[in-house]
């Protein structure tokens, strides 16, 4: 019993990590321009694909499997898609920045359509699944009866030390009291000397950065890729944005590892894992009823 | 108001165009829908390629009642709601005399009430859930029905791999794998086998850690996936993850290429069953095998193209035996299939409109399906 629990826990922590790297992303963009870029599971889609297209180069040059390899491709992944964040933002959102949220929100929802579709095209990377190579050499750690992944631990550790950076970033870069100004009041900002376009940008580009990693760590640990493969871990990632109260870094962290435990613990039990979603998300809602600003946000009054 | 008038006119034009094109005399119209992108897109590529070669051999030896048949194929993206889509145009614009299609039972099912209601003959290649056929006496198949697969699967699990306690773990979002999983387990049961857990994922989802150590947990000796490849292949990898190494095996929604391609060494030594295999099998086989190598660069066949190739075949054969092609005519003509020689063995069309034939198992070894015994019903 102790070994399937924490058999479970590992599962879900490696689960939810993945989560938490999604949700930042979602809540550095809410938390800087006050709305939901739905189409940042799709940039996540992205950089599993350009990992994809990526490797086999890579791998030729640094040799297959090895770290470098690895390495080299999760930071050229992260930077094109830290320059595609960038594009969406500076052609669908720019030009929208002073109409209601709600347009922006929709063209957010036209541009995660329309990245799905084009990526479905035959001419672009096809409907079919494809096979996502081994970046890492993965070895199985046995623990008495225990099984851990070794990709699970670098997910793990990877999640901590990105999540870490952000704070460092937002907290205590010049970069980041810029980013804080922007969020508070874009217009006192403007006039304080900050270039608010450049910061936006940089927001973006952070948070498609870091969707990137985000989708390889996904890819690696089920290594079927299509051009779908956003949406399902993307609404999740979404959702734990929220249960931790979205605009709040360390929140995103904590709702994602939440909501992959939930995940993983009712997929386990014979007879519910078939209400696996359903059960955990019933949570959640009881969760915002009681504290409706998430986890660790802090109820704010809107200014009228 | 000028403009708009043209645009109407042209309109009209090109629907008077396309109604010379449906009533030209020297051609039979028939339908095919099937999965040629999206999830399944292997299943419904082969059945496709299966299918067209079959149109291609019958026009070649002068089409079917002298007329040459001309095949319009619909792609419905393996979604749900796109083939009811898909065969209504088929039938309303297209008027194609029958329908073939498609792989997956969830979406045969959707086009079959369509089918019958317009009268239209409706075969499909592979879809193995019982419902398809019982729609109405205009739905037929060529693949013999998920009770025969699952009690297959049951004795080959009980017999030959001796297994004792076996966990089954379901697609809830699938006819197919639902159907097969209950199928599988009265078999199992009435073997004298024990179930010790029954799972369920959705079909699509990308981790399955959480159900997969809850079955571990029950120490089963084997594992029956009835689901399609492409969660099959991520299933076994993680399977092996959580160090379960108990053989895992599922039914025909394994056969495809990506299951190895995914998979590669997680996929090794899993089973399943399935319609046919190039290894084993009669005259027509082998011609058949040579044939569709000829036609696609030197590929080999799967049970899909095999039975898109049948299901072409058995429908010209009917109506050749009907005498023309409307729907009530080739119904009776195909439910009174006898003993049809086909690729996949021979097809006799019983009460309930499905195929009696033999079943297949095949395992994989070495990134290949190799044969390991039929068993006939």
């Amino acid at each position: 019993m102790t070994d399937w629990f924490l058999q479970q826990l590992i599962n879900g922590l490696a689960l939810g990590a993945i989560y938490a790297l999604i949700a930042l992303g979602y809540t550095m963009v809410y938390g800087v321009l006050r709305f939901i870029n739905f189409a940042h599971s799709d940039v996540m889609m992205l950089g599993a694909f350009a990992a994809f297209y990526l490797t086999p180069p890579v791998a030729g040059m640094l040799g297959e499997q090895s770290v470098w390899t690895a390495l080299v491709v999760i930071l050229l992944s992260a930077a094109i898609c830290a320059v595609i964040g960038m594009t969406i933002e500076f052609l669908a959102y720019r030009p929208l920045r002073k109409r209601p949220r709600l347009t922006v929100l929709i063209t957010a929802i036209g541009v995660s359509l329309f990245i799905e579709f084009t990526g479905q095209h035959e001419k672009v990377f096809g409907a079919a699944t494809k096979s996502f190579p081994k970046l890492l050499p993965s070895r199985d750690i046995v623990i008495g009866a225990l099984h851990l992944s070794s990709n699970d631990i670098v997910v793990l550790v990877l999640t901590a030390v990105l999540l870490a950076a952000m704070w460092f970033i937002v907290q205590r870069t010049k970069i980041g009291m810029a980013m804080r100004a922007v969020s508070y009041n874009e217009q006192a900002a403007a006039l304080m000397g900050v270039n608010v376009n450049g910061i936006i940008s940089f927001t973006f580009g952070l948070g498609s950065a870091l969707a990137a990693v985000a989708g390889i760590f996904y890819a690696m640990r089920a290594p079927g890729i299509d051009p779908l493969m956003g949406i399902q871990p993307g609404l999740r990632a979404f959702i734990a944005a929220v249960l931790g109260g979205i605009g709040n870094l360390p929140g995103a962290a904590l709702g994602g590892i939440v909501l992959g435990l939930l995940e993983t613990f009712f997929g386990g039990m014979p007879g519910l894992s078939n209400y696996r979603d359903g059960i955990a998300f019933a949570i959640l809602i009881l969760i915002l009823l009681f504290r409706p600003a998430g986890l660790l946000g802090k109820l704010q009054t809107e200014k009228v | 108001m000028n403009r708009r008038l043209s645009i109407s006119v042209l309109f009209a034009a090109a629907l008077a165009f396309a109604g010379c094109d449906k009533t030209s005399s020297d051609q039979i119209a028939v339908g095919e829908f099937a999965s040629l992108t999206g999830k399944e897109a292997t299943f419904g590529q082969s059945s496709h390629e299966g299918t067209v070669l079959a149109v291609e051999e019958i026009n070649a030896g002068g089409g079917v009642l002298g007329k040459k048949i001309r095949l319009l194929t619909e792609d419905n993206q393996s979604k749900a709601g796109e083939s009811a889509n898909a065969v209504n145009k088929l039938i309303a614009k297209d008027a194609v005399v029958a329908v073939l299609g498609e792989v997956a039972s969830s979406r045969s099912l959707e086009a079959a009430p369509i089918c019958q209601g317009a009268g239209v003959p409706q075969i499909s290649p592979s879809s193995t859930n019982p419902k398809v056929t019982q729609t109405g006496d205009y739905i037929f198949r060529v693949c013999f029905i998920d009770p025969f697969q699952g009690t297959v699967m049951a004795n080959f699990a009980k017999k030959t791999l001796k297994a004792q306690k076996i966990a089954i773990f379901t697609d809830v979002k699938s006819d197919y794998s639902k159907g097969l999983a209950k199928f599988f387990k009265e078999g199992f049961l009435k073997a004298g086998g024990e179930v010790v857990a029954e799972l369920d994922y959705n079909g699509g989802d990308k981790d399955f850690k959480g159900q997969l150590t809850a079955i571990k947990s029950k120490a089963p000796e084997g594992v029956f996936v009835p689901g399609y490849y492409t969660d099959a292949a991520l299933i076994c990898i993680q399977a092996r993850e959580v160090g379960l190494t108990v053989p895992l095996f599922g039914g025909d929604g394994w056969e495809s290429e990506k299951l190895t391609e995914i998979g590669k060494e997680a996929v090794e030594g899993t089973y399943f069953s399935t319609h046919y295999s190039p290894e084993a099998g009669g005259p027509k086989a082998k011609a058949f095998v040579e044939a569709y190598k000829k036609r696609y660069s030197g590929k080999l066949p799967d049970a899909m193209a095999a039975l898109g190739y049948d299901s072409a075949m058995i429908l010209f054969d009917a109506m050749t035996r009907a005498g023309g092609t409307e729907g009530a005519k080739v119904r009776d003509a195909l439910a009174g299939t006898k003993e049809y020689d086909a690729v996949t063995g021979k097809i006799t069309i019983n009460q309930d409109r499905d195929a009696d034939k033999s079943a297949v198992i095949l395992q994989v070894k070495d990134g290949k399906f190799s044969y390991v015994e039929t068993i006939a019903p």
